[in-house]
């Protein structure tokens, strides 16, 4: 930050980072701007929040919003939801399609990626070369229809489920991770007489925690937060996933009543209530997901988005 | 695929060389002793590969009923063949296809204009606060949208908006007129374009932070020691240091040009009609597999694939021109 001669009668500005510091209308400024994106993000789940968790009472006074309960905590709305019917049941689809889903898509993606990362094999390039490609066109909502009919899927989870399981891209990602790992070490095992399944169990898997975390995380909000296909290939609604439930209770408005929920009779959470708490469910697992994944991201996706 | 936009990768390139690079002599194996020693790892493959070619390769047969009259009982097999008949409704120019490719593209314009930018703002300024727990704490605030379903951006924007909504609630406490936003057809554009904003500014920053934290220090030195202020220093070093990761972003853009928010119009569709809110993808949705003419929606989504592809060949082929990198090489 040495000064430059022909600068030398003029004060030399303070560099940060090669920049001047900011002056203060700037920062202000910046301030300002920055609270009005942070706030237009958080408002509004602070508004459902508070509304799932307001007194009846308060809610109906009101008029169908609250932001800040006065009254006290009031969990009718979640009981009602929970107690069985038509909400539960498509938590438990979702739950079984994140689970299964996540579970198979990983193991899917990292054996792939495993026997593309292994350069030199018979068949690597072709192989590489057809998961590439892949990634540059869409099948299309008709011919994929048409594919889920033929296979019998229709009206089936593996229908949501199969479909994404082998994510292009992801694999791209774990490959690049495996042929990073250091070779000495798989060359012992392999001199060793360690099976290629074992190399890759016992010894890729477990040095590559990090990448399978968040591809993990991926296809877990990935199926948690299906919509589409479920709503293309299941025509029963008991099979319904929570966010085609959430469609028909709180974006379509449907009443939500006494038969849906399995509840006894005693009288109902007011309509926004229900609707806040079914919304709520639906994104809390993803608020109790989502540290795990930015955590990874502050340091992973830097290098990788650059170079890709 | 949208949550898969980024991940990590390792960051060590040194290392990326190839472990099985076959040696001279090797190379001259016989493909059966190379299967013999491979098959383990080619068994590895297979699972994975199968659900690649079953679901992305094996449907592309099925764009074969675009020049079918296809009936759901008679199968593709049985169904007759029309030739071209159903490419009609795009060379004759059906007027509501016809509403489907204005509305696209209007909303493709709007996106490239005023959603494209907004990340690139707001990494700006992320990348010039000077404390990293600022930067850290707004960055796990605004990425956090992105990791929403549609269903529930679109049902909190209800909550937010509608009728009886927060906004709505506070105007007629406080004696305004409410404003009717939610399921107004001349609202529509905008309601999506502020949601798009909403779910994804936050998420795409990640990209222009990382090639931001690149850029070379000593530019910036260099040019306030030739007296550029902040200011300049944005305009001189900063954007020029963006342009190739701009040109790429809008090579895919162009690509994608035809895709415009499936998912969110489908969900908002019935409060508006389609008038305003009818694109290419929800055109081939509700004529195909709503309406039952397989055949004419097939061939709308196969133009569109095929248009598709062209855009982002010729957007590479561009942007060779113009000396950057684009895409792939080629």
């Amino acid at each position: 930050m040495s000064a430059p001669n022909h600068r030398l009668g003029k004060r030399q500005p303070v560099l940060v980072g090669g920049m001047p510091m900011p002056g203060r209308t700037e920062r202000v400024l910046k301030a300002v701007f920055l609270t009005v994106i942070c706030g237009a993000v958080v408002f509004p789940f602070v508004g459902v929040i508070s509304t799932s968790l307001a007194s009846p009472e308060e809610v109906i006074r009101a008029g169908g919003f609250v932001l800040l309960p006065t009254d006290g905590i009031d969990l009718s709305a979640y009981k009602s939801i929970l107690s069985g019917g038509t909400v539960t049941q498509s938590i438990l689809v979702s739950g079984f399609i994140t689970v299964v889903g996540t579970t198979i898509a990983l193991l899917l993606t990292c054996t792939l990626g495993w026997a593309l990362s292994r350069r030199g094999t018979v068949g690597n390039k072709p192989l590489l070369l057809l998961v590439l490609v892949s990634l540059l066109f869409n099948p299309g909502l008709i011919p994929s229809y048409l594919v889920i009919q033929q296979f019998g899927l229709l009206n089936s989870l593996w229908a949501v489920i199969l479909p994404v399981s082998v994510s292009a891209f992801n694999v791209i990602v774990v490959r690049a991770y495996f042929v990073g790992l250091p070779g000495e070490v798989l060359d012992s095992a392999r001199i060793d007489g360690a099976s290629e399944w074992k190399l890759f169990w016992y010894i890729g898997l477990p040095l590559s925690k990090a990448v399978v975390a968040v591809v993990g995380l991926f296809y877990a909000v990935g199926y948690w937060n299906s919509f589409f296909g479920a709503l293309l290939y299941l025509s029963d609604s008991s099979k319904w996933p929570l966010q085609l439930v959430l469609r028909t209770y709180v974006v379509n408005g449907v009443e939500i009543g006494a038969q849906d929920l399995g509840g006894g009779s005693e009288a109902l959470p007011p309509q926004t209530s229900i609707q806040m708490a079914i919304l709520m469910i639906s994104i809390v697992p993803i608020l109790c997901v989502y540290p795990f994944v930015q955590r990874h991201f502050a340091k992973g996706v830097l290098t990788g988005a650059v170079k890709g | 695929m949208t949550d898969a936009d980024l991940a990590p990768a390792p960051s060590d390139t040194t290392r990326d060389r190839p472990r099985f690079e076959p040696t001279a002599g090797e190379r001259k194996i016989s493909l059966l002793l190379r299967l013999r020693r491979d098959y383990p790892v080619l068994l590895l493959a297979i699972p994975g590969m199968l659900v690649v070619c079953a679901f992305q390769y094996y449907p592309l047969w099925g764009n074969v009923i675009a020049f079918q009259d296809y009936q759901p009982y008679l199968g593709v097999n049985q169904s007759l063949w029309s030739g071209f008949e159903n490419f009609s409704i795009v060379f004759n120019g059906d007027p509501e296809f016809l509403n489907a490719v204005k509305n696209t593209l209007i909303l493709t314009a709007i996106q490239t204009v005023i959603v494209f930018p907004a990340p690139i703002v707001v990494a700006l300024v992320l990348h010039s606060l000077l404390s990293n727990r600022i930067r850290q704490i707004v960055q796990t605030i605004i990425y956090l949208p992105h990791f929403m379903s549609w269903v529930i951006v679109v049902a909190v924007f209800q909550q937010v908006l509608g009728g009886t909504g927060m906004i709505n609630n506070w105007l007629r406490s406080h004696g305004y007129d409410p404003i009717h936003v939610i399921g107004n057809a001349e609202a529509f554009r905008a309601l999506l374009t502020s949601q798009v904003m909403w779910k994804d500014t936050g998420w795409a920053t990640i990209l222009f932070l990382a090639v931001l934290s690149q850029i070379d220090r000593s530019l910036y030195e260099a040019s306030a020691a030739d007296g550029a202020g902040r200011w300049r220093q944005t305009w001189h070093v900063t954007l020029p240091g963006l342009k190739p990761i701009i040109i790429l972003l809008l090579i895919l853009k162009l690509g994608d040009s035809l895709t415009v928010g499936f998912e969110q119009i489908i969900l908002q569709q019935p409060a508006v009609g389609i008038g305003t809110s009818e694109v290419l993808d929800t055109y081939v949705y509700n004529n195909g597999i709503i309406g039952g003419d397989w055949g004419a929606a097939a061939a709308v989504g196969l133009v569109k694939s095929v248009v598709a592809l062209a855009l982002v060949l010729a957007a590479n082929k561009l942007a060779h021109r113009l000396g950057e990198e684009g895409v792939y090489r080629g």
